[in-house]
């Protein structure tokens, strides 16, 4: 099962190789890992999904508290959380074409944020399982090239 | 004040007295500012010596070792030092030069990106860029050593940063989550109960005790306590070696793939294991499914990431052992254990007899055990030598048994047992080492005259790599290949040559005789054993196999016994 995993590190030169040095040394996978600067600018935010049972997941989380340039470790699968991925998909597009993707990402709330001759660049934020239908329903047109973010999670606040 | 003074400074105000190091090209900016301090610098003749030497006097005070070392081949030759140190969780402080930082990234001169190498290898490491960051690298970096679970920290400094002149000296400042997350856990209450419940019940309970143990000062009187008062018997890992007395009936001695019959017999049929500061080694379960199966399993360790990492448990406890040992020998008194439980192990203490054609390793070590005294630390190399001193030799105390468990280095013992006597000066420093391993950091003797260390150096040699050769002849079809080690040295006439005094012992009366009168002379001595080259250690299980498997001999033993 897949687990997300909120890190808190220092924001410091190294830190990323530490924590994926961990990961391959011990033989763990990661889905994908975001890393960015948090309100406090000597703090950063790894948002790691890690793919591994319950024993796996309890192991990973104790070897990242090791570090001594973690700050803090949640798992926040459980959690209500919000979840996003960032994606740019370039797609094959006559100009018939264009008018059918745009009218379909509509639906998506993706938008179309370049124009070519015979392609255009959607961009689209959303879940994962979100993210992965756009991809799907743009297939039949022929993807050129797909970049995309890992997931990003944050817990809701209170209610 | 230079940052090369600043950290000497800093070094001092952490009592550091004695560093192992070698000078090179970047590091010369710190040895020309040594003198000014009251730090002893001890010039080890490689760095890995250097290492283990600091590991020696970690392993044996408990304080933390320092080593220096340059940029580039300085800072790799650390590394299995540091590697050795890591495995075994031992506090050394390894500093190194690194190129000045505008020629960081550039493939310069001695270049090596020694944090990144390190990484694996130590619990925390740094790379200095403003020599103003000294005071709190050091103090984090000491702190980190000895905190929680012991382990190396490395500090890389470029060299200009040796020769900044500091702006402020400020005050040490150690990051507030390093000193949260390395606080010692508390004890929890429920667990403990739980803990005792086990205990209580139980008919045939076992202690196994490991380095976690010897680690936390004082907690082994705490386990002579548990285990006498409540007459539960007590089994150790190589690294727990001495927090037991040997000559008391509960202790049973070491477990797994060399351990004593009776201690695994032990293992496998106890209903309750007490698993105190072990992290289940391969070298200890054998066949982990098969481990203890028919225990409830307690399992104390100060490092979370150790409870569950390797075997399952019925009750995990995150706790200093002192912590968890002095609140156990408090809560369990008198529980009524099977008498016949004590009495089954002793039925399992068989020892076969195999006849040698040469001196018998065994009676060697037996030798050797009865020379070792309460102020005796015995220093191991890493080998068959190093599980015959296991099985037999016996400190009487934590910390008096310096060995290379988890890493098994091979070269570790002589440069540790130089570091373990300058930490030492008032104990019998006696290092047990193979022919192939005293090869291996064979330069470091050179100390011994140089300092007048009065170690002695018993060599077990059988002119082999013997537990390669031992597995050959086990696992390989006796393809003894690459092993033979009969081209050398003269070893009388080496010690010679580092102005120490060698002599040959072929026979038991010779042997008894000579290893009586150097433990009793001032001087060092070489004293190069002729052991019989087909013995083997036993018992063993064959890796992979459950403890149950144990061989008491071999077949062949008798064929093998006359090569040679």
């Amino acid at each position: 099962m897949k687990h997300t995993l909120a890190v808190l590190v220092e924001n410091h030169p190294g830190v990323l190789s530490r924590v994926s040095g961990l990961f391959s040394r011990r033989g763990y996978n990661i889905s994908s890992l975001v890393v960015s600067e948090t309100e406090d600018s000597s703090v950063s935010r790894m948002t790691i999904v890690v793919d591994g049972d319950e024993k796996i997941i309890e192991q990973v989380t104790k070897q990242l508290n090791k570090l001594i340039d973690v700050i803090k470790v949640s798992d926040v699968t459980h959690d209500e959380t919000v979840d996003r991925q960032l994606l740019l998909v370039k797609v094959n597009a006559d100009n018939s074409a264009k008018g059918e993707i745009a009218q379909l990402m509509d639906i998506f709330r993706a938008r179309i944020i370049d124009i070519g001759k015979k392609s255009l660049i959607v961009e689209a934020t959303g879940s994962e399982e979100k993210i992965d239908a756009i991809i799907k329903s743009l297939q039949p047109f022929g993807i050129l090239e797909i970049v995309k973010t890992g997931t990003i999670s944050m817990v809701r606040g209170a209610k | 004040m230079l940052g090369s003074e600043l950290l000497l400074k800093c070094l001092e105000e952490k009592q550091v007295k004695l560093v192992f190091g070698i000078p090179g090209g970047v590091v010369i900016p710190l040895y020309d500012v040594l003198k000014k301090s009251n730090i002893k610098h001890i010039l080890t003749r490689h760095e890995q010596g250097a290492a283990h030497a600091a590991d020696g006097y970690a392993r044996s005070t408990g304080k933390v070792g320092v080593c220096f070392a340059t940029s580039g081949p300085g800072a790799t030759n650390l590394l299995t030092g540091l590697a050795t140190a890591y495995m075994d969780s031992s506090p050394v402080v390894a500093i190194t030069g690194q190129v000045a930082k505008a020629f960081l990234g550039k493939d310069s001169f001695q270049e090596a990106d020694t944090v990144g190498l390190s990484q694996p290898v130590t619990k925390h490491n740094y790379l200095v860029r403003d020599a103003n960051e000294i005071p709190d690298i050091v103090a984090e970096a000491f702190y980190i050593a000895t905190h929680g679970r012991p382990g190396p920290v490395l500090i890389d400094i470029p060299k200009d940063v040796f020769t900044q002149e500091v702006s402020e000296i400020r005050e040490p400042k150690i990051r507030k989550h390093i000193i949260t997350k390395l606080e010692k856990p508390v004890l929890n209450e429920i667990q403990l109960g739980k803990a005792l419940e086990l205990l209580k019940h139980s008919k045939r309970p076992l202690i196994l005790a490991g380095g976690g143990v010897t680690q936390a000062e004082g907690s082994y009187e705490f386990l002579r306590q548990v285990a006498m008062n409540n007459e539960i018997p007590v089994a150790v890992t190589l690294m727990g070696k001495g927090v037991f007395p040997a000559d008391n009936p509960l202790f049973l001695g070491m477990v797994g793939m060399h351990g004593t019959t009776e201690a695994n017999w032990a293992i496998q049929n106890c209903d309750c294991l007490l698993a105190i500061g072990i992290r289940f080694d391969d070298r200890v379960t054998g066949k982990l499914e098969e481990f203890a199966s028919k225990a409830k399993k307690i399992h104390v360790d100060i490092d979370a990431a150790e409870i569950g990492k390797n075997c399952a448990v019925d009750v995990p406890i995150c706790a200093d052992s002192y912590d968890f040992l002095k609140m156990l020998s408090q809560k369990l008194r008198g529980i009524k254990i099977n008498k016949d439980w004590l009495k089954q192990i002793e039925l399992n203490k068989s020892i076969q007899k195999v006849s040698h054609s040469h001196l018998d390793p065994q009676e060697v070590m037996a030798t050797i055990n009865s020379l070792v005294d309460e102020k005796t630390i015995v220093v191991t190399d890493v080998g068959q030598h190093q599980m015959w001193a296991a099985l037999f030799v016996h400190p009487h105390y934590p910390r008096g048994f310096i060995t290379s468990g988890g890493l098994g280095t091979m070269g570790f013992g002589l440069p540790a047992a130089i570091g373990v006597q300058m930490a030492n000066p008032e104990k019998k420093v006696v290092l047990i080492t193979g022919d192939g391993s005293l090869q291996m950091n064979i330069q470091e003797l050179a100390l011994i005259k140089q300092w007048n260390l009065p170690i002695k150096i018993f060599l077990i040699n059988n002119g082999y790599l013997g537990m390669v050769r031992q597995w050959q002849e086990l696992f390989f079809n006796e393809n003894y290949a690459e092993t033979s080690l009969e081209a050398g040295p003269d070893w009388e006439k080496l010690a010679q040559a580092y102005g120490i005094k060698g002599k040959t012992l072929r026979t038991p009366y010779e042997c008894k005789e000579s290893l009586n009168t150097a433990i009793s002379s001032r001087e060092p001595w070489l004293m190069d054993i002729k052991v019989d080259p087909g013995a083997n250690v036993f018992p063993m299980v064959p890796a992979g196999c459950s403890l149950d498997q144990i061989w008491g001999s071999w077949k062949n033993e008798a064929h093998v016994s006359s090569l040679g």
